[in-house]
């Protein structure tokens, strides 16, 4: 796991009938986490939804993004190998917080129950597998989607300000804790906020859009 | 099985031996076969006897008799005619249709019928069309053998007792008089509904001088000239009629349930039972009493015909001839199970056959059986159509 | 697979009613080869318009496709302006269900022995209070200007377009709306109206537009409760077409095309009335009233909607009275004993019509949730979403069949079957039932689907799942409640159809609906007290599925109650 990925982004375009949105040059290391900050509306989730491939239609999208040298830019979502971490936690309403960490484990990956009891009491959840998701608390569902996300063996990470509707006492524990764990196992990440001091904890490079 | 027995001996002495042999292939032919039956189905009484004839003909002939039910025979009609339009000329999805009158006319005439069968039925000679006419003719028409007779309809009146008293108006004028003073009493069934055109023409044959006319097509006859009097009668009666002659029920089912509501006081059928059956059946009062008009009232009989393109009609023909089976016709004449009468010659039957259709006589609802003795035959078909459209013109849409 | 959905739901539901409608015209211009019609003539219009009484019919259909909307929408709208983000609003969800399973049929039966002079209030108040000791000569059912057919069809159609409204209101986030217009002094009932309508009226349109159609054509309920002297256009047309003189067909043909000219005509009144509303609208809005007479209106909304449930239910109730009634005479407020024995009778009788009503039902049902699921995946992969509210778009389509009166099209339908050599049998009821089924089910589940949060998906894919892994095991999930709520709709539509049964089943394949019918033409209410409870109660089977099986697996996911 700490073998280490490297996302490059090269050229990357995206125009809106004709006229160009955005534009970025830039290459993530392992454990980095890359900042872009920018206002609502100057292109970042359309960025994050053109690296994750879920770009609406409306808009049209050049360059190459390399994971690990290979090009991923025509690849589906599901085999590019990119983690998602949104806003909200997200957990899937309908199965219990083990459900939701195995959901996200490879096929082949053995001792997934054992694995997700691990990945709880890492994050201090131990014992939670088998509650509804519905009652844990707004701190503990975010660990939980932390956790599903890595136990899901993503080779580069994209966060969507995952940390905006945490209160501010929380919100800094997370940004640790997710910071953390994203340079421990070795992935390069890109976060898209509008909060400077997310940028300032994630302590990489910071670029700014629509200036 | 005594009945069966006496049946087939019966038809053995009057069917000659080719003709028993031929059957007895239909009878080979049927066995296995399933037969749709398109039958107005508005009356649960009837729909039950049907159902014990889907039972007998699948003991006795191995027939799959499975009755469609319909609440309008026009629409059979219809689809006979829909399949022959789509070029469907053997595989039918009908095989037997209950009807009469102007039914019978309309497919006769658009060559929809398969036939003539009837007389190749062995039961059909105990109707004796020798002696009885009415169970070859259809309004006037000769079946010529493409219908089979099946059961007989007289126009019955029936009233509540209990406000009617035990004069009710036994003529055509009397009526009249009697809805003046009992204004929103009575009514009839709006036209076209079958029975409702049967009381036109039953009002039709009392008012005009001479009705030779009527049984003859309309038009031979000055159709506004012979009818003028009934036009002035109903033009009379209708103030006086349930709803003001504003509005009409729409069939004879209808019209009990007006007597079951007691929105009316005085109604007709074409059954002679059902007065009698509806009192048992909680919907009439037991106060109701039947009777027919002095002078009688119009009958006919209804028929089975198989339609052209029917592909099971060996099976149909089977079934059509167990419905002329005493012991099919006696169930049928049963007041508890549906009361209509036999089209058999029962004075003609041996005396164990005969015995069958005897049936206690103790309902008060019921009417006398010497009321049914006095039959009008029933005008040519023509008529009733054009009964309906002038009825129409006049009172629709007003 | 999945491009090939939206095509093929074109394909079934357009198909048929073009070829039904062809062949619905030629033979109005004269041209039935079958019948000895070679050449086309205008022959049959001048039989059609010299029909005694036509102007009238044509001007109960088109009046009460006009009025019985205006109404229903009117009630409809009124009463969600009232009880806007209240608690109200999950009582009612749960009476809007029942309420739309009680088919048409049913509902009119009821409503006609609730009303009669010698009906059940009728009863209940006499002689008592009226001193009735026999019913009442007055004209109330079937009366010639059709109102009591327009209450009939006004009591079902609230809760139809009460249920279109509920699944379009959540797009509009109403509360929000109406708490900014509150903040600007504007009081609820007409905050609600100002703010919330104008939105939702584009979105309920085309469930309005198939409301005008049903009024203008429906049948069954037009023959119990409609006028007779004539009677609707409708109705008239399915007499001329089963009349055994077979020359009628034509002219009923031209009756078919006439309909499908009243139903246009009273879409387009509409469409006029619509401008007008819009234009007189938006000189209330921009004057700034800010209601002061809102309680009234709050009042009337409530009132209205609570007795046209009342009333619905109600008459329901005197058919369940009547199907164990012994003898029951006007004006005895209750029967005089109660038997079983008109149950006892109907139960056999009733399996068969059961057994082949379910397989139907469900058949269609399926089939419709499949494309229709197949159809809005594939809608959501392509990222391509038809415009809602336009008249010229996509979904356009798939009102086709709830906007072409079935009577116009479903006779020369039978007519293209018959050609092509297909017997009448339960797949090919399935098929018709799927025309009508299969444009429920879709725009019941659509606002669900398309409202679906999408970063679902998108994480189940980020997180390894394929496509297809995503659609079964999140998005299915997920969308268990409304995907079975729209299933229980097809179902209840499905039990509902009387016109496509009886005639592409050629009468071979009776359904509890068909049977109903038929039997309701002996008009014995004890008869017809059972088959329409059963004929109720089947649909509420499926009602009862689909809110209680999404509870029963999700008792332990607390954000799985009540979603979404």
């Amino acid at each position: 796991m700490s073998t280490g990925h490297r996302l490059v982004l090269d050229e990357v375009r995206i125009t809106l009938a004709g006229s160009t949105l955005l534009e970025l040059d830039a290459e993530i290391g392992p454990g980095e986490v890359f900042t872009v900050m920018g206002p609502s509306g100057s292109g970042k989730s359309t960025l994050l939804g053109y690296l994750a491939g879920f770009l609406s239609p409306a808009f049209q999208a050049s360059g190459r993004i390399l994971l690990d040298g290979h090009d991923i830019a025509s690849l589906p979502a599901e085999r590019r190998g990119i983690g998602l971490l949104f806003q909200d936690p997200l957990l899937f309403p309908h199965l219990s917080v083990a459900g939701n960490l195995r959901f996200g484990m490879p096929r082949a990956m053995p001792d997934k129950a054992a694995r997700g009891e691990t990945a709880l009491a890492q994050v201090g959840l131990a014992g939670f597998g088998p509650r509804d998701p519905a009652t844990l608390s707004g701190g503990q569902k975010a660990r939980v989607a932390l956790m599903r996300l890595l136990l899901s063996e993503p080779r580069a990470v994209l966060l969507d300000e995952p940390f905006s509707k945490l209160d501010r006492q929380l919100r800094h524990d997370m940004r640790r804790l997710v910071f953390d764990r994203l340079r421990e196992a070795g992935l390069p990440s890109l976060l898209v906020t509008h909060d400077r001091e997310d940028a300032e904890d994630a302590g990489g490079r910071v670029i700014e859009l629509g200036q | 099985m005594r009945p069966l027995v006496t049946a087939i001996a019966l038809s053995l002495i009057l069917v000659p031996p080719a003709a028993a042999d031929s059957w007895s292939q239909v009878l080979d032919e049927a066995r296995g076969q399933s037969v749709y039956w398109h039958a107005w189905a508005g009356d649960t009484r009837v729909n039950d006897y049907l159902e014990w004839v889907k039972r007998q003909v699948r003991d006795q002939h191995d027939i799959e008799l499975v009755h469609v039910k319909i609440d309008d025979t026009g629409a059979a009609v219809s689809r006979v005619l829909a399949e022959r339009s789509a070029g469907n000329h053997d595989d039918g999805s009908i095989d037997l249709i209950w009807l009469n009158g102007e039914n019978f006319a309309a497919m006769k005439e658009n060559d929809l019928l398969f036939g003539p069968f009837a007389e190749r039925l062995p039961n059909f000679a105990l109707t004796f069309p020798e002696h009885n006419p009415e169970v070859v003719t259809d309004f006037t028409l000769p079946t010529e053998g493409y219908e089979s007779p099946w059961g007989k309809a007289q126009i019955t009146f029936y009233y509540d007792a209990d406000e009617v008293g035990d004069e009710p108006p036994r003529s055509m004028t009397q009526l009249l008089t009697w809805a003046e003073a009992n204004p929103g009493r009575f009514t009839y069934p709006r036209l076209p509904d079958f029975l409702g055109s049967t009381f036109l023409k039953q009002a039709l044959i009392a008012l005009v001088d001479d009705s030779d006319a009527l049984y003859e097509p309309v038009a031979q006859s000055d159709f506004e000239d012979v009818t003028a009097p009934l036009w002035e009668y109903l033009d009379a009666l209708h103030p006086h009629l349930w709803r003001s002659g504003r509005q009409f029920p729409a069939n004879g089912p209808e019209l009990r349930r007006l007597m079951a509501d007691g929105e009316v006081a005085l109604a007709f059928t074409f059954n002679p039972a059902e007065p009698a059956a509806a009192v048992a059946d909680f919907e009439l009062p037991e106060t109701t009493r039947s009777y027919v008009l002095d002078g009688g009232t119009l009958g006919n009989v209804h028929f089975v015909a198989i339609p052209f393109n029917s592909p099971r009609r060996a099976a149909a023909m089977v079934v059509a001839d167990f419905l002329l089976s005493p012991e099919a016709q006696a169930r049928k004449q049963d007041i508890s199970v549906w009361g209509d009468p036999t089209v058999l010659d029962v004075t003609r039957l041996d005396a164990e056959t005969r015995a069958l259709f005897e049936q206690a006589r103790d309902n008060p609802a019921l009417l006398a059986p010497e009321a049914l003795t006095e039959t009008l035959p029933e005008p040519h078909p023509s008529w009733m159509t054009a009964l309906q459209d002038a009825w129409q013109a006049r009172y629709v849409g007003r | 697979m999945l491009r090939l959905a939206p095509w093929l739901i074109v394909i079934l539901l357009v198909g048929p009613i073009l070829a039904g409608l062809t062949m619905a015209v030629l033979p109005a211009f004269g041209y039935l080869p079958a019948l000895g019609g070679h050449a086309f003539s205008l022959e049959p219009w001048r039989l059609l318009l010299a029909q005694p009484g036509l102007a009238r019919s044509v001007g109960v259909s088109f009046a009460s496709g006009l009025i019985t909307t205006a109404i229903s929408l009117t009630v409809v709208l009124l009463f969600l302006a009232g009880v806007s983000g209240s608690r109200l609003d999950r009582w009612i969800r749960r009476l809007v269900a029942p309420l739309l399973s009680i088919p048409h049929a049913a509902a009119a039966f009821g409503l006609a022995f609730l009303i009669a002079p010698s009906g059940l209030l009728s009863r209940l108040v006499s002689p008592g209070l009226t001193g009735w000791e026999r019913p009442p000569d007055v004209l109330i059912v079937q009366d010639p200007w059709g109102l009591s057919l327009m209450a009939g069809l006004i009591i079902k159609e609230i809760p139809f377009l009460l249920l279109m409204c509920l699944a379009a209101l959540p797009q509009l986030d109403p509360e929000r709306r109406v708490a900014m217009a509150r903040s600007l002094g504007y009081r609820p009932t007409t905050a609600w109206l100002k703010v919330v309508t104008p939105s939702l009226y584009p979105l309920i349109r085309l469930p309005v537009f198939a409301v005008i159609a049903y009024a203008t054509s429906v049948v069954d309920v037009a023959l119990i409760l409609g006028p007779t002297l004539p009677p609707t256009l409708a109705v008239s047309i399915l007499a001329w077409f089963n009349d055994p003189d077979l020359s009628r067909r034509f002219m009923a043909s031209a009756g078919a095309v006439l309909q499908l000219g009243v139903t246009a005509a009273a879409l387009i009144a509409w469409w006029c009335l619509e401008r007008l509303v819009a234009r007189l609208g938006r000189h209330w809005l921009a004057r700034g009233g800010r209601g002061s007479g809102d309680s009234p209106l709050r009042l009337a909304g409530k009132g209205l909607i609570g007795l046209a449930t009342f009333t619905a239910f109600a008459g329901i109730a005197g058919l369940a009275l009547y199907s164990i009634a012994g003898f029951w005479r006007f004006p005895d407020a209750l029967p005089q004993g109660l038997t079983a024995a008109h149950w006892l009778r109907a139960l056999p009788a009733l399996a068969g019509p059961v057994a082949t009503t379910a397989l139907i039902a469900i058949g269609a049902t399926l089939i419709a949730l499949a494309l229709t699921l197949a159809a809005l995946e594939n809608e959501q992969r392509t990222g391509r979403q038809p415009a809602q509210g336009r008249l010229l778009s996509a979904l356009t389509l798939l009102y086709l069949p709830l906007i072409v009166p079935q009577i116009a099209f479903l006779f020369g339908l039978v007519v293209v079957m018959e050609s092509l050599g297909t017997r009448p049998t339960h797949a090919l009821v399935i098929f018709g039932h799927l025309l009508f089924v299969l444009p429920y089910v879709f725009l019941s589940l659509a606002e669900s689907y398309r409202r679906f949060d999408p970063r679902w998906s998108q994480l189940a894919v980020s997180l390894g799942a394929s496509r297809n892994g995503a659609f079964w095991r999140v998005r299915l999930p997920l969308l268990l409640a409304p995907l079975l709520t729209a299933a229980a709709v097809g179902l209840a539509v499905s039990i509902g159809q009387y016109l496509p049964t009886l005639l592409l089943g050629a009468g071979r394949v009776p359904t509890v609906t068909t049977e109903a019918v038929s039997l309701a033409a002996g008009g014995n209410r004890r008869v017809i007290g059972v088959w329409a409870m059963v004929q109720s109660s089947l649909p509420l089977v499926g009602f009862i599925i689909a809110v209680g099986l999404p509870r029963l697996l999700w008792r332990n996911r607390r954000d799985m109650r009540g979603s979404p």
